[in-house]
């Protein structure tokens, strides 16, 4: 694959562990690898958001079984003791937020404990030009100097990439489709109605109008803008300690990941139905008085 | 030709034929965003479908990041 060859993502003789949601781009991106040669396990995180997370992770697992692939599983419920919607609701954050938090924290350390040099997430065209949006609406340069297809391993960070990056989110359903991949079709009933998708929603009337505008849109970026923002995140720059209660690499005395555990992990679990709609509004002020 | 549309799964009856093109547009339902499978195949916009097609719109664009 292009992306693959051209930013440096992979070599043979990587240990490779995809986050695996049971979604299209996920299932298509780990299909891709072992199709390509790769040693790729799976990594599934159970989110505890009701029927669909019972779906999702069935789609993961019928995946693996077929194709005769690893699929390591955590349950944040089993495990942690909270669930998406109990931790939105503890911390009053967007749940698309907490979810977030808890799977980069989950997958960062599955790919360390499990001694994988690489991170592979199913990003898409779409997604980061979605983002690329969302990003330059704020003129948000923290996280425009990260928006990368590759990260390199650093103080306790597994490397990351992202493989699908040219290709869109309609590539990746139609490959699932003629390959016979079962993936959940269905959206995430929390996710309904968030920025992400206003941002695919407008970026794709504009592709109508303008075919080749969203690739032109992200790639440039990485072509044109992103050496020029090289070295200016301070995230990149901030010396790392260890998390007092995990061990995990962050600025602060505790990671966000044990925050949400420390508080979310003391309540009862929340219905989905309690954080539906929860998605709109409030992660673009949270962002703006920053 | 009886039609499946999904988030929510829901079932539409159409009569008479039309192109996958004229489906979508028909729908309000841009084709950037969605594929059309008919019968079992992933058929492309300019593609008949008939009458007893059994065709599925299956949306594209998921919201997590």
């Amino acid at each position: 694959m292009k992306a693959i060859e051209k930013f440096d993502m992979l070599h043979v003789t990587d240990r490779v562990l995809v986050a695996v949601s049971g979604g299209k781009d996920s299932l298509a991106v780990w299909d891709l690898l072992t199709e390509l040669g790769y040693q790729a396990d799976g990594l599934y995180v159970g989110l505890g958001i009701g029927e669909y997370s019972d779906t999702s992770g069935a789609h993961a697992r019928r995946f693996a079984d077929e194709h005769g692939l690893k699929l390591i599983e955590v349950s944040l419920r089993d495990e942690y003791g909270y669930d998406v919607p109990t931790a939105a609701a503890a911390t009053n954050r967007v749940p698309c937020s907490a979810c977030g938090i808890s799977k980069r924290h989950l997958f960062d350390k599955a790919a360390i404990d499990g001694g994988y040099n690489v991170l592979v997430t199913g990003h898409n065209l779409d997604d980061e030009a979605a983002v690329l949006l969302g990003n330059t609406l704020r003129w948000d340069i923290e996280y425009l100097a990260r928006q990368l297809p590759v990260l390199p391993a650093r103080d306790g960070f597994p490397k990351k990439v992202k493989p699908l990056v040219r290709l869109t989110e309609r590539e990746m359903a139609a490959w699932c489709i003629v390959r016979g991949i079962d993936y959940l079709v269905d959206e995430c009933p929390i996710a309904a109605g968030n920025k992400h998708l206003a941002y695919k929603a407008v970026l794709n009337s504009v592709e109508h109008e303008s075919p080749g505008s969203k690739a032109a849109f992200y790639l440039n970026f990485l072509e044109n803008m992103s050496p020029l923002l090289a070295g200016m995140s301070v995230a990149g720059k901030d010396s790392l300690h260890s998390c007092a209660t995990c061990g995990a690499p962050t600025t602060g005395e505790n990671c966000a990941f044990c925050s949400i555990v420390g508080k979310a992990a003391a309540l009862d679990p929340v219905p989905v139905e309690c954080v539906l709609g929860k998605s709109v509004g409030k992660s673009l002020s949270k962002r703006a008085r920053r | 030709m009886k039609v499946l549309l999904r988030n929510p799964s829901r079932e539409i009856e159409l009569a008479g034929r039309r192109s996958v093109n004229s489906l979508l547009a028909e729908l309000a339902l841009p084709r950037e965003a969605h594929l059309v499978i008919r019968n079992g195949t992933l058929v492309p916009g300019d593609a008949d479908l008939a009458a007893d097609d059994l065709v599925e719109i299956r949306p594209v664009i998921s919201g997590g990041a």
